[in-house]
């Protein structure tokens, strides 16, 4: 299983994210369709799948049912899915400034 | 996943928007981002094993945070207001030290560690660094290292992880959602949690951050209408302070929105008065401790303002409450033998989750085997799930056997109208184990009758909360950030033994 703390880049897009909770399920990430890599190593060329091209927003954190969540450090044009599920947009409640 | 991930965002979302401003220097998201890149130069180069940091905060501590995490070393803030001997005694507890200092400590502190730099050197030192290869530290390892304010018991080394505060961050703050105009005021401490939470959450949030170095109440007033600020956070001392500048000075505070209080219990007269004061600002009182990566709960604007209108009494009493525990918290209130207490039974508190640390430097983690933090609060949950925090299972009074938290006769006292400040405190008694003693400051301009409080507490609790003495002091010993040293009061108090409670 892939670490939580793990940094990954699409290789289709500028998308890059951070494992905040791992689960077996994101070792079939992918952004774009294309599965996601290790930040800084090898990608292929490739375009972004139309059908994963909703875009992928900085700093929301998307989770799947199994509890995976990832968290977005760079955006781009392609969606995260594991497999061909897309993986949701985690609803959060704002909290007020406390600090 | 690293402290230094949130500047990162940061930077990269936004490299031109004004991060911090303090004493005339502003930095942007992108300026801050390079002098910590300097700075983990500087800190890689000295070879040193822990960074430790003597001074009054401001722009300084956000640097020194970030620059610390990029060279994957620990990072201590030290309480500059201790003696000598204190700070000496607290960095000499800390690996191979590079310590920064201010100026103005440096001539009493100037041969503390063999590695020994002024912040302004420090500072212009990373300006000048070619920037180090960032480290990404494990996750686990410790990111910062606060010393507890050892109220109760020697200051203890709490260490936070990357992991811990990184999850605080992003399980109460989402990133970038300040408005653009957005500035927090900040004056709580750089050693105190709330400093380090605050660097954390407001440049996560993307809200600008103004400092005040050294608190004063019509300053802060004057800075909140100069950079027109929309949230600040203030311990009990401030509000208290602020809230007398406000009543005589007839200012009004147009930009703030949110007003948050914490680090030790306040009044309910004050909160009261602060509300009727401030109607458009949104009250939100703050629980949490160094140990979990400051807050855990929060009693929100929507939640004052209900209370504070209700006819209930069980709502109303909201008022006193800390609020509901953030995401990412589970709570517990246990009984004396570990069994969980149902709603409105009265235990210590337990908490659990990412953000709880729980460990300290040459004792480990105190976690149960379950992950469950034992906060020595005493605590209880209503119905509804809102906590409420009666103090410090230490501080419990055991009179006739009887265990009897002070908090519930200060909470009476304090709203006796000749009463501005109240503690309560039990000291030995060769009857009742504990005699009760107020130690209260009277309201200003009046002389109050013992026996008239001693009555009004009869009137509201049990005749076994009745103080068998009440006696009366100009003002309350406590911690610079309102906590107040039981300690002190009942060694002040010493003489009071030899009369043995009625």
């Amino acid at each position: 299983m892939i670490k939580n703390g793990t940094r990954l880049a699409s290789q289709v897009c500028d998308t890059q994210v951070i494992v905040v909770k791992s689960a077996d399920s994101l070792d079939d990430l992918r952004c774009g369709g294309a599965p996601m890599v290790p930040v800084g190593g090898e990608r292929s060329s490739g375009e972004v799948d139309p059908a994963f091209a909703a875009g992928s927003v900085m700093g929301k954190r998307y989770v799947d049912e199994g509890g995976a969540e990832v968290l977005v450090t760079k955006p781009g044009a392609g969606s995260l899915s594991v497999g061909q599920t897309p993986l949701q947009l985690k609803e959060v409640k704002p909290l007020p400034a406390s600090d | 996943m690293s402290v230094s991930l949130l500047l990162e965002m940061a930077a990269s979302d936004d490299p031109d928007r004004t991060a911090v401003t303090s004493d005339g220097v502003r930095l942007t998201t992108q300026q801050l981002s390079d002098l910590a890149d300097g700075g983990a130069a500087v800190i890689a180069a000295s070879g040193a094993g822990h960074v430790a940091y003597v001074g009054t905060g401001g722009a300084a501590l956000p640097v020194l945070i970030f620059a610390s995490a990029r060279a994957g070393v620990a990072f201590t803030p030290v309480n500059y207001r201790l003696a000598a001997d204190g700070i000496r005694a607290l960095i000499e507890r800390l690996p191979e030290p590079l310590v920064i200092i201010d100026e103005q400590y440096r001539d009493t502190l100037g041969d503390l560690a063999p590695r020994l730099t002024t912040t302004d050197e420090f500072l212009t030192a990373a300006r000048g660094a070619e920037p180090a290869v960032a480290e990404f530290p494990d996750p686990e390892s410790v990111a910062v290292v606060l010393f507890t304010s050892g109220t109760t018991s020697q200051p203890k080394a709490v260490e936070l992880s990357h992991s811990n505060l990184t999850s605080y961050v992003m399980g109460t703050v989402e990133f970038a959602s300040a408005e653009p105009d957005d500035a927090a005021l900040i004056c709580v401490p750089p050693y105190h949690i709330a400093g380090v939470g605050a660097a954390l959450s407001n440049l996560y949030a993307g809200r600008k951050m103004v400092y005040l170095t050294s608190f004063d109440a019509a300053e802060w007033v004057r800075l909140v209408n100069d950079e027109r600020v929309t949230t600040a956070t203030v311990v009990p001392t401030m509000l208290d302070r602020i809230v007398d500048v406000l009543e005589t000075g007839g200012h009004e505070l147009p930009s703030l929105r949110t007003l948050a209080y914490g680090g030790a219990k306040v009044g309910l007269p004050l909160v009261r008065r602060a509300m009727q004061l401030l109607p458009q600002v949104g009250f939100v009182n703050a629980y949490g401790l160094t140990e979990t990566s400051s807050t855990i709960a929060v009693l929100t604007p929507d939640d004052h303002r209900e209370a504070h209108a209700a006819a209930e009494s069980h709502v109303a009493k909201r008022l006193g409450s800390v609020g509901r525990p953030v995401p990412g918290i589970e709570v517990q209130i246990r009984d004396e033998h570990g069994a969980a207490c149902g709603p409105g039974e009265s235990g210590e508190l337990f908490v659990r989750g990412e953000q709880v640390s729980g460990r300290y430097t040459g004792i480990g983690s105190v976690l149960d085997d379950e992950g469950w933090f034992p906060t020595r609060d005493i605590a209880l949950l209503d119905e509804d799930g809102y906590l409420f925090i009666s103090g410090r299972s230490d501080d419990t009074i055991i009179r006739g056997g009887e265990n009897i938290a002070p908090a519930e006769l200060e909470e009476v006292l304090i709203e006796h109208s000749h009463v501005r400040d109240v503690a309560v405190v039990g000291v030995e008694d060769p009857q009742w184990g504990h005699a009760i003693v107020a130690v209260v400051v009277p309201a200003v301009g009046i002389d109050p009758d013992p026996e008239a409080l001693r009555d009004h507490v009869r009137k509201h609790l049990r005749g076994s909360r009745t103080p068998d003495h009440v006696v009366f002091r100009d003002e309350l010993p406590t911690t610079p950030t309102g906590k107040v040293l039981r300690r002190e009061i009942v060694k002040d108090l010493g003489d009071l033994r030899a009369a043995p409670a009625e």
